[in-house]
C-alpha cells in the first residue's frame, strides 16, 4: 500500500513572527523555517503504518521553493522512502495546492493521503478537504486515531465536545490533529541515509496546473497588543469588576 | 531564536541543521521537563545515554564500523550547543564523558580492545570516563604518581585518581598511569574496567556546580589489569593525553560560549519584564550598554571558536590557538554570567533563575581540561618563551 504525505515548509513554531513594515505580509527574511508540526504528525503516522507492515511505500511531497527540499529531506530522515518537490516561487494558496495534489494523486495512485489538518502559517485548514472533493475521495479530518484494515480506514475524529469515528473506503484522505501521535526525531544515521533517497523536482507545468493565486491579500496586521492584567483579592471583587468594569456579566 | 544557527551559517551545512533540530527536540522532550529535578538529585537517569545514542548523538565523530557516523567536528559542536540548551552543564559533561574517555581507545587501542569497548559505549549501554587527575595534582600530568608495574601478562596498578567525571557510574575508565621513569616519558594509558578486583570508586563528590554529573575519586590497590588493555605504546601515553586534550578543550569552549549565550538570552527577556523606578530595567542606559557588551563578547568568542574548529577539521594542529580560544571563551563566560546574575538582582541568586545555575556551572570551565594558567603556559611555550 502506498501513502502520499503532503508537507509544508513554514516559519518554525518557536519564532515570534513580525509583520513587514509595509503590511504586505509576515517578514520571512532570515527567519528560521521548519516542517509544519501537523505535517510531522502526518509523516509519523505514515511511518508507523509502514512499521506495522500496512504500508509499503511513503512518498513525501511539497509545493514550494527550492529551500523546501530541506523539509523533504527531513521527511525522508523520518522514514519517507522518496519525495517530490513541485517547485514554484509563487505563494500558493489552498485551492491551487489541492489541484496540484490531485494531479499527483492521479500520477501516483496512492491508497491513502495523510496530511496535516492545517499549516501554522495561514491556519487555513482547507487543503485536505479540497483535495478530497477534487479527487472524489472520502475524507476523515482532524484524526486522533487511524486504523487501516481490509481496504478501509477507520478514523477517529476530534470534533467539538467529543469524538466521532468514521470508516472510509480506500483510497481516502486523512488530516491529522495534534493528539494523533508524538512524532519521533530523526536520528543522525537516518538523516545521513536520507541524503541518498530520491528527491524528484518537477514544475507546475509538468502537472498541468498553475499556482497563480485566486485570492489577493490586502493587508496583514499584527494582533492588538494586550495590556497587562491585574490581580484581584477575592471572587467578590472579580465579579464586581466583570460586572462594572469589563461589563461582560 | 538562537543567534547560533544564524550567525554560524558558513560553518554548518544542511545535515548539521537537521541534526540541530533533532538534538533540540531531544532536549525539549527528554531533558527540559526533568532537568531541575535531576540537578537537585545530583544525577540524571542512566537510560538517557541510551536515548542519546538512539538519536545518534553518541556516535558523532566515531568510525562507522563501531556504530558511529564518521568524523565531523561541526556535528559535534551542533550536538554540544543544543545539549547545552538543557541549561545543565553537569548533564552535558556527564553525557559527554565518552568524548574524553573513548577517543584514545579508538585511536590507539588494540583491535580487540576497540571491539570490546567502543560499540557498547556508542550504543549507550556502557559509560566511558577519563581519569588523569590525581589528588596530588592535575596540571602537572608528567608527574602523575599512580603506578602500573608489569607482571607477566598483567599490570599491577596502585594509586588514586580524583575529580573524575562519570566516575561513579562508568564501566570503562581510560586511566593515566606511570609505567616508566619519572617525567612525561614514563606515562601510559590503561583501560580499566569497573569490577576489576582492587579497583574501587569513592563517594560522589559534592560540587559548586555541574550537579547533575557524578564526579568521583578512584582507588587502585594491587589492581591487576591485562597488559592487552594498554592504549598506545608503553611510556607513550603523554602524547596521547595531550592530543586528546585538543577536542576536550574545543568542547569546553563550546560549553563556555553556550553558557554565556544562555545567560545573555535570559537577560534579554528579563530586562523587558522587570521594572525599577517606574520603567523596564532594560531602558536604563547602563543596562543596555552592559547587554551590548555581553552580546559582543559572546559573538566574538563563538566566531573564534568556530574558526579554530574549522582549522582542526582541516587537520591543522592548533594547540596554541585552542588554548587561546579556551581562555578567551571562559573569560567571556566568567564575565557574562557574573553580569547576568547582577542584572537579575536578588533573583539571580535564587535557584529558580537559570542564571544562578549557569553562573555556578561556569566556574569549572576555566579549571577543567587544563587551567587558565596552564593554557597560558602552552601559549607562552608556543610563542618561543
Ligand atoms: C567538576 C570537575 C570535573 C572534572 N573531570 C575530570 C575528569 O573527568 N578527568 C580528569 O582526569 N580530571 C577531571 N577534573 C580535574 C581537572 O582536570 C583538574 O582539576 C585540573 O586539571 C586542575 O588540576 P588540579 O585541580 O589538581 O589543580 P592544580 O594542578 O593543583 O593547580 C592548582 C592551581 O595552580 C595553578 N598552577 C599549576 N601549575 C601551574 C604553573 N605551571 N604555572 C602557573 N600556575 C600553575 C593552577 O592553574 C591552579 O590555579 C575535573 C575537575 C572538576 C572540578
Ligand atoms: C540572599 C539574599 C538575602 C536578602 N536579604 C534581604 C533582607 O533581609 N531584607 C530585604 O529587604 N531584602 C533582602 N534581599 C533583597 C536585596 O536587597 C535585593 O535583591 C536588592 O536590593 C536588589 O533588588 P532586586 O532584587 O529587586 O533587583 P532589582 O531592583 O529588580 O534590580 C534588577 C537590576 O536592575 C538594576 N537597576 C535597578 N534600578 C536601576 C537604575 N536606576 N539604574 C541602573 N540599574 C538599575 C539593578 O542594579 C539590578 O542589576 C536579599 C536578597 C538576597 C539575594
Amino acid at each position: 500500500m502506498k501513502v502520499l504525505v503532503p508537507i509544508k515548509r513554514v516559519v518554525d513554531y518557536n519564532v515570534k513572527v513580525r509583520v513587514k513594515a509595509d503590511n504586505s505580509g509576515v517578514d520571512l527574511a532570515n527567519v528560521k523555517m521548519a516542517m509544519n508540526p501537523f505535517c510531522e504528525i502526518a509523516v509519523e503516522e505514515a511511518v508507523r503504518l509502514k512499521e506495522k507492515g500496512v504500508v509499503t511505500e511513503i512518498i513525501a511531497v511539497t509545493i514550494g521553493n527550492k529551500a523546501a527540499q530541506e523539509q523533504l529531506r527531513t521527511a525522508m530522515a523520518l522514514g519517507a522512502d522518496r519525495s517530490i518537490l513541485v517547485e514554484t516561487e509563487e505563494d500558493a494558496q489552498p485551492l491551487a495546492i489541492a489541484k496540484a495534489l490531485k494531479a499527483l494523486v492521479d500520477k501516483e495512485s496512492p491508497d491513502l493521503v495523510i496530511l496535516g489538518k492545517q499549516a501554522i502559517d495561514g491556519d487555513n485548514s482547507q487543503t485536505g478537504q479540497m483535495l478530497a472533493a477534487l479527487a472524489g475521495m472520502p475524507q476523515g479530518t482532524f484524526a486522533s486515531e487511524v486504523n487501516v484494515a481490509d481496504g478501509k480506514v477507520k478514523v477517529t475524529r476530534e470534533i467539538d465536545g467529543g469524538l466521532q469515528t468514521v470508516e472510509l473506503s480506500l483510497p481516502a484522505v486523512v488530516t491529522t490533529d495534534l493528539r494523533l501521535n508524538e512524532p519521533r526525531y530523526a536520528s543522525l544515521p537516518n538523516i545521513m541515509k536520507a541524503k541518498k533517497k530520491p528527491l524528484e523536482v518537477i514544475s507546475a507545468a509538468d502537472l498541468g496546473v498553475s499556482f497563480a493565486s485566486s485570492t489577493k491579500t490586502l493587508k496583514v496586521e499584527p494582533p492588538a497588543e494586550r495590556s497587562a492584567g491585574i490581580k484581584v483579592a477575592s471572587v467578590a471583587e472579580l465579579v464586581e469588576k466583570l460586572k462594572n468594569e469589563a461589563k461582560v456579566i | 531564536m538562537s543567534a547560533t544557527s544564524d550567525l554560524g551559517k558558513s560553518y554548518f551545512n544542511e545535515t548539521h541543521e537537521q541534526m540541530r533540530q533533532t538534538v533540540r527536540k531531544f532536549v525539549e522532550r527528554e531533558i527540559l521537563p526533568y532537568v531541575d529535578e535531576w540537578e537537585e538529585a545530583g544525577e540524571f537517569p542512566r537510560e538517557l545515554y541510551k536515548k542519546a545514542a538512539d538519536a545518534g548523538i553518541n556516535g558523532i565523530g566515531y568510525p562507522e564500523e563501531f556504530g558511529g557516523t564518521g568524523p565531523d567536528v561541526f556535528m559535534k559542536i551542533v550536538a554540544s550547543e543544543e545539549l547545552m540548551r538543557s541549561t545543565s552543564g553537569g548533564l552535558v559533561a556527564g553525557l559527554g564523558s565518552l568524548d574524553i574517555g573513548l577517543p584514545p581507545v579508538v585511536k590507539w587501542g588494540s583491535d580487540e580492545l576497540k571491539q570490546k569497548v567502543v560499540p557498547g559505549v556508542l550504543s549507550g549501554e556502557k559509560i566511558s570516563a577519563l581519569a588523569i587527575t590525581e589528588p596530588s595534582g592535575g596540571s602537572d600530568v608528567a608527574n602523575l604518581k599512580t603506578r602500573a608495574v608489569r607482571d607477566g601478562d598483567d599490570y599491577i596498578v596502585n594509586g588514586s585518581k580524583t575529580f573524575i567525571t562519570s566516575g561513579v557510574r562508568a564501566d570503562y575508565y581510560t586511566v593515566a598511569v606511570r609505567t616508566g621513569d619519572s617525567g612525561f616519558g614514563g606515562v601510559s594509558l590503561l583501560l580499566i574496567e569497573k569490577g576489576t578486583p582492587g579497583f574501587s570508586v569513592g563517594r560522589k563528590l559534592r560540587k559548586t556546580g555541574w550537579w547533575a554529573s557524578d564526579t568521583a575519586e578512584l582507588f587502585f590497590e594491587d589492581c591487576r589489569v591485562p597488559a592487552a588493555n594498554l592504549i598506545g605504546p608503553e611510556n607513550g601515553g603523554f602524547f596521547c593525553i595531550m592530543t586528546n586534550f585538543l577536542m576536550e578543550r574545543l568542547m569546553l569552549c563550546v560549553m563556555a560560549n553556550m553558557t554565556a549565550q544562555l545567560a545573555l538570552e535570559a537577560c534579554l527577556d528579563y530586562v523587558k519584564e522587570r521594572e525599577a523606578f517606574g520603567r523596564k530595567i532594560g531602558q536604563f542606559q547602563v543596562t543596555r550598554h552592559k547587554l551590548a557588551e555581553m552580546a559582543t563578547q559572546v559573538d566574538v568568542s563563538r566566531e573564534y571558536t568556530y574558526r579554530i574548529a574549522s582549522r582542526i577539521e582541516a587537520g591543522e594542529n592548533c594547540i596554541k590557538e585552542m588554548s587561546m580560544a579556551k581562555n578567551f571563551a571562559t573569560s567571556v563566560s566568567d564575565r557574562v554570567t557574573y553580569d547576568a546574575v547582577q542584572i537579575f538582582g536578588g533573583m539571580g541568586y535564587m535557584r529558580e533563575s537559570v542564571v544562578e545555575r549557569l553562573s555556578r556551572d561556569n566556574r569549572i570551565l576555566a579549571i577543567g581540561g587544563g587551567t587558565y594558567e596552564i593554557m597560558n603556559e602552552v601559549i607562552a611555550k608556543q610563542l618561543g618563551l
